[in-house]
């Protein structure tokens, strides 16, 4: 995008040299984001027009599962209005949403408690897994698959490609299984399932819900080592998943920059391989490395649910399967909008990162 | 004297699924503190030399040549190591287009003051003094303003003074400027020309110019060499241009339109296949 005042006339380089840019920045900034913040409220509204619509339309009814089978007519007409089904259907919307700000999906009838507590209690436990294996798909696949695309050809790249398409075609509890056999199992090097050692259940109070970050809070050395010694399997198993999605995804965005003119350039200049590779051609696949691992993350916090059963994780997938399995529509709905929240946040959060680490965009 | 650089027998082969594709064979030529154009076609091997001098042939291609020498050193598949001290610092290249030959997503300060702090190792401040004193030599009339600016900001004629300023940096004995101004405007190309020109001759240095452009290069460069097929097909003065001798320059320069004598059809350019390897006309 070449600006007008730019046009090469030599003596007539540019505007004056932009002195106030900084506050004109700030407002260009501050409206971008205004912007980005509308069309998040926006996608959040969509997100809960879906869900209330999907709670309408199933072929299951939100009286009966309250009041029972064995309910009288008057009994179920009082509960009826009581939810406020007789009313129009905007206003049925409204107060959804309404209860929806407040943090109110309802309450469970699988588990009897609210849903908003219930999430409370799983989602970190499935934040906590699947932060943690993005971080070890990330620091381990981006790496791989730039000396991939860096050698290519070379026994790097074959065996980044081998360990990707493994971790592509092995079934997840397969591998979740057999880690647990072997390192749980004959080793005993790691903890088993759930999220903790019986002893240390409950033992360190809850701050953040993430076991990992609550017992460092609490300076309990000995919880902290058994939360870890239980999550090190499952995590590294979704993050051999992610590492091989990133891994071949970084190796493809480096191999198209790598042929760009730019890098011959600066091997022109006589800059060394490493330069070239992570100063130069590194630097340009941010982008779209930054969507790639943001979509990885998503997908692990909507909860891998074959992972989750076979550790015995408490997490969110398991939770939403369970709740689908049981036409428990209130958590189904309440965990829907809080995937789909996380989505949204991540979306905003790549938003953000791609302004920051591409100077063209606008 | 040793010439700054001399190249014989100069050949550049890749394998390919059906043999070898022999994109440069046996160029030979010298180059003293003049302005050498290299003219052809696409695919004539030109800028396969100028890659091949840099020695950035990558694998699976080949180099391979009788004698290629940088001020009467062998620079012939010398090791990386060695190669990398001397691009950038003794020979350089400026390419077509700035729009992809600069990073998209580094200032342009930086990525002068990267290629200069390399070869001489000053400081920071020292570095950042020298790309805007050069900036300042290609005719931006804001180096201060371009420092910061990125390549995207810039237009294409002031991205190739950029490009010119890079290169220039470090002081080397040689520029290749492979079409150098084949992506800009006409009235920009003038200008461009001009600032390489001045510069290349207050530093003496050898040119060459790789270029498809006949009456430029006649225009700008002292000698030429006409390249078809990977092989020098004659070598000659830019003045006695018109006076090319090789039925390959002849064609090349009937194709060409021209005001002072127009023609009802212009002549379409023949091939023959006894040039590709017959022994090159002229000087050589």
């Amino acid at each position: 995008m070449v600006q007008p005042d730019m046009l090469d006339q030599p003596g007539r380089d540019g505007p004056p040299p932009a002195a106030g840019a900084p506050s004109g920045r700030a407002m260009r900034l501050g409206r971008r984001f205004a912007g980005v913040a509308l069309s998040l409220v926006l996608t959040l509204l969509g997100l809960l027009l879906v869900t209330f619509v999907i709670g309408r339309i199933m072929p299951i009814d939100p009286v009966l599962k309250v009041v029972g089978e064995r309910a009288t007519q008057a009994q179920y007409d009082a509960a009826y209005q009581a939810m406020g089904l007789d009313k129009p259907i905007w206003q049925q919307f409204l107060r959804y949403m309404a209860e929806v700000l407040r943090g109110d999906f309802g309450r469970s009838i699988s588990t009897g408690h609210a849903v908003a507590q219930d999430l409370r209690r799983v989602f970190p436990a499935t934040l906590e897994l699947a932060t943690l294996g993005t971080m070890i798909g990330v620091l381990v696949g981006v790496p791989l698959g730039v000396v991939a695309a860096a050698r290519r050809g070379g026994w790097i790249d074959q065996v980044a490609r081998v360990v990707a398409l493994v971790g592509y075609s092995m079934p997840i509890f397969w591998l979740g299984l057999m880690g647990l056999l072997l390192f749980y199992g004959i080793l005993g090097w790691v903890g088993g399932p759930g999220r903790q050692g019986i002893v240390y259940d409950g033992m360190v109070p809850t701050v953040t819900g993430l076991i990992l970050v609550d017992s460092l809070v609490a300076g309990d050395w000995a919880a902290f080592r058994d939360a870890f010694s239980h999550i090190v399997l499952p995590a590294g198993l979704l993050g051999y998943f992610s590492l091989a999605y990133i891994s071949r995804m970084t190796r493809s965005f480096m191999l198209e920059q790598l042929s760009a003119e730019y890098v011959v350039t600066a091997r022109v200049k006589g800059l060394s391989e490493r330069r070239v590779i992570w100063g130069h051609a590194f630097r340009n696949i941010l982008v779209p490395l930054v969507t790639v691992i943001a979509l990885s993350f998503g997908s692990l916090l909507e909860g891998s649910v074959l992972t989750e059963i076979v550790f015995s994780w408490p997490g969110i997938g398991q939770y939403i399967t369970k709740a689908l399995l049981a036409g428990d529509m209130n958590a189904v709905l309440g965990g829907t909008v809080v995937v789909g929240t996380c989505f949204v946040a991540l979306n905003l959060l790549s938003d953000i990162l791609y302004r920051l680490l591409d100077p063209r965009a606008t | 004297m040793t010439p700054l650089l001399s190249v014989r027998n100069l050949r550049v082969a890749f394998p390919t699924r059906s043999g070898l594709f022999e994109a440069v064979r046996g160029v030979s030529f010298e180059l003293g503190r003049e302005r050498l154009g290299v003219v052809g076609e696409s695919g004539s091997g030109k800028t396969m030399t100028g890659r091949a001098i840099l020695g950035l042939v990558r694998p699976p291609g080949r180099v391979d040549a009788d004698r290629m020498a940088l001020s009467g050193e062998s620079i012939l598949n010398l090791p990386e190591r060695r190669m990398r001290r001397l691009r950038g610092a003794r020979i350089s290249m400026v390419m077509q287009d700035p729009k992809f030959s600069l990073n998209p997503v580094m200032t342009v300060g930086r990525q002068i003051v990267e290629g200069y702090r390399l070869h001489t190792g000053v400081s920071r401040a020292q570095a950042r003094d020298k790309a805007l004193e050069m900036l300042a030599a290609v005719q931006i009339r804001d180096p201060e303003r371009v420092f910061h600016a990125y390549p995207h900001e810039v237009s294409g004629g002031m991205g190739q003074r950029i490009m010119i300023a890079m290169m220039l940096a470090p002081d080397p004995e040689i520029l290749i400027a492979d079409e150098p101004t084949s992506a800009l405007d006409v009235s920009v190309r003038n200008e461009v020309l001009r600032i390489l020109d001045r510069l290349v001759r207050e530093r003496g240095m050898g040119l060459i110019f790789i270029s498809h452009d006949l009456n430029l290069v006649a225009q700008f460069c002292d000698r030429v060499l006409i390249m078809y097929a990977g092989r020098v097909v004659e070598e000659l003065p830019a003045r006695d241009l018109h006076a090319a001798r090789h039925p390959y320059t002849q064609g090349l320069l009937n194709s060409l339109p021209r005001l002072d004598r127009p023609v009802e059809r212009l002549a379409v350019l023949q091939r023959q296949a006894g040039w590709r390897d017959a022994p090159p006309e002229g000087a050589a």
